[in-house]
């Protein structure tokens, strides 16, 4: 190497939200010298990738991370943006994380057994790599979203920050995972006609039996299926979010709520072709699949409240309404003529790895690792959806993923000594 | 665990799955049928050939159906009708989904039977209203299933039957056709 020498430390941790930051807790826990390079500020896509109205789904007595936890007057609360934004904050002071803001990662290569990191402030060394930058780095969109004309605007959930920025028409909200139904229902609500097309979802009540459905989802033992116990984890990593929104009156939003808001359904987006959309003529089967899982889950529920003497302790059982079929869901819309002003595409995100050159990318942009251990010797990632368990999507399932990858690197860091 | 037998070989489809994972161009099959006027509106459709896992292939030997229109249409009545064909596609794909789905998933089937019914306003084949669209405007299948599963599991095995499979998708969703003289 020519010039001055590269910075060296032992691990790098790339991102400083909740993941790295847990990451970062157990390396020092083991005295693991490390770095966290964040491009932005700590929890910089809470800060600035959020609509304003956002809460988190978790309740706040799940928001716990190493170390910390909520110990406010509301634990069945949901968190607004700034108070998440404030906890992750508290943690990387708490936790003394040596985070390093602004500094953002453009390179990644492995340089014999260690791996050379470039960053917009210099170079470093390192012998391991823990990457945390997120799973959600960019909206997802289709490919005919290029064919809508051009008269209609377009926006991701994250350009989106409430309904006053938006025409006055009719908003066509495509996608029925958490993001989806939030901005259906809170455009509708401003007096917007909002259409929602509708394809596969995940239908759950906000509560059941009294107690949060994520309060079930944990004691039940649900979100500790372990990633390698599942029978489809493609599909389970693939997920869309449920339909659920953290409001303090703790209400249900699914496609019944949107109805009886007034939201008009349609199938799931297929494609645009003379400036129509077209939409799916398989809206009932959607929702009839949504209808069998939250039931299958509901009787697990049941199941184990039955099996571990906990029945007494929770309001008595409750099936829900199947979800109602429009008489006739239109199966297209003329985009040019007026009626949608603005298309908003909740229709996922995806990660980017676009700094990363190590071959551990699969051919549909996901990391390919087993339970955070990348396929690449001292590559470590975490806080990606189903990581090692169910839990994995939500921050509060962040501390048994961290301490056993962050194990797993101490591990291979004894090994090669 | 008692042995399921639906005839479906599920296993050689799942190993087929993972195998094409990682094989994407071995999964390209082409699907043909030629048709040859007769008369009137009766036509002879013959099947037999088609394209998949990187080579020709053959069903074991050739389907041939008459495709005309009945009396009412003041036809010859030699067949179906072509619309009625889609619906012979459908209710076909349902049923063998539910059988797979059924196999999978370890429950025994005693009986399965679809009923489709697609209703079609054959206005708009006539010209005799411009709004009115040529295709069927709803289709409805019903499922009477005797099976060794609660209402619950069946009702799954016809929703997972839709999702996967091909004429469902061929049918609710928009699919380019270019139709062209030799």
């Amino acid at each position: 190497m020519t010039g001055q020498a590269a910075e060296r430390v032992t691990a790098v941790v790339i991102g400083a939200g909740h993941a790295g930051l847990a990451a970062s807790q157990f390396l020092s826990d083991r005295s693991i010298d490390h770095v966290v390079l964040e491009r932005g500020e700590v929890a910089n896509s809470w800060r600035r990738e959020r609509w304003d109205s956002l809460r988190l789904l978790t309740p706040n007595w799940q928001c716990r991370v190493p170390g910390l936890r909520y110990e406010g007057p509301d634990p069945d609360g949901y968190m607004t943006m700034a108070e998440i934004t404030e906890f992750i904050d508290r943690f990387a002071k708490v936790s003394g994380a040596p985070v390093r803001t602004s500094t953002n990662v453009t390179a990644v290569r492995r340089a014999g057994d260690d791996y050379e990191i470039r960053t917009s402030d210099g170079e470093v060394r390192c012998r391991t790599v823990v990457i945390a930058s997120g799973a959600c780095n960019r909206p997802a969109l289709p490919q005919f979203a290029g064919a809508v004309p051009t008269a209609v605007d377009q926006l991701t959930p994250f350009d989106y920050r409430e309904p006053d920025q938006l025409s006055d028409a009719g908003v066509l909200v495509v996608g029925a995972s958490a993001t989806g139904v939030q901005l259906a229902a809170e455009l509708q609500q401003s007096g917007r006609p909002v259409t929602l097309s509708v394809g596969e979802h995940v239908r759950l009540p906000r509560t059941y039996r009294g107690r949060d459905v994520l309060w079930w989802m944990d004691c039940s033992g649900v979100w500790d299926q372990r990633y390698d116990e599942l029978d489809d984890l493609t599909r389970a990593r693939r997920l869309p979010s449920p339909q659920l929104v953290g409001t303090p009156q703790r209400t249900t939003l699914d496609i019944n709520a949107l109805t009886a808001l007034g939201v008009e359904l349609v199938g799931r987006w297929a494609t645009v072709r003379d400036g129509r959309a077209l939409f799916s003529g398989g809206l009932r089967n959607m929702f009839s699949l949504a209808d069998l899982k939250m039931e299958r889950l509901l009787d697990t529920f049941d199941e184990w409240a039955l099996t571990t003497g906990r029945d007494s302790e929770v309001g008595p059982s409750e099936r829900f309404a199947p979800t109602r079929v429009p008489d006739s869901a239109r199966l297209q819309l003329d985009l040019e003529s007026g009626e949608i002003r603005t298309i908003i595409w909740a229709t996922g995100f995806r990660p980017d790895y676009g700094w990363l050159d190590v071959p551990v990318v699969d051919t549909k942009g996901h990391l390919r690792h087993d339970g955070g251990v990348v396929d690449s010797p001292g590559l470590y990632a975490l806080g990606l959806p189903v990581l090692r368990r169910r839990k994995s999507s939500f921050i509060y399932g962040i501390e048994d993923d961290a301490r056993e990858v962050i194990d797993h690197l101490a591990r291979y860091l004894a090994g090669h000594r | 665990m008692t042995t399921v037998t639906n005839g479906v070989n599920v296993q050689a489809l799942l190993d087929a799955r993972e195998v094409l994972k990682g094989a994407p161009e071995a999964a390209q099959f082409t699907w043909r049928a030629s048709a040859k006027w007769n008369n009137g509106v009766h036509s002879t459709i013959n099947v037999q050939s088609f394209f998949g896992l990187g080579e020709e292939q053959a069903h074991q030997e050739e389907s041939v159906f008459e495709a005309d229109h009945p009396e009412v249409f003041a036809a010859t009545d030699k067949g179906i009708t072509p619309i009625e064909y889609l619906i012979v596609g459908l209710a076909s794909c349902l049923t063998a989904g539910v059988a797979s789905v059924a196999e999978n998933r370890g429950i025994q089937l005693r009986s399965v039977e679809a009923t489709v019914e697609g209703d079609h306003d054959i206005r708009g084949i006539l010209g005799a209203d411009s709004d009115v669209r040529n295709g069927y405007n709803d289709i409805k299948v019903t499922f009477t299933i005797d099976a060794d599963a609660s209402r619950q599991e069946i009702e799954a095995l016809v929703a997972q039957s839709q999702k996967r499979s091909a004429v469902f998708d061929a049918l609710t969703n928009p699919t380019n056709v270019t139709v062209e003289v030799a």
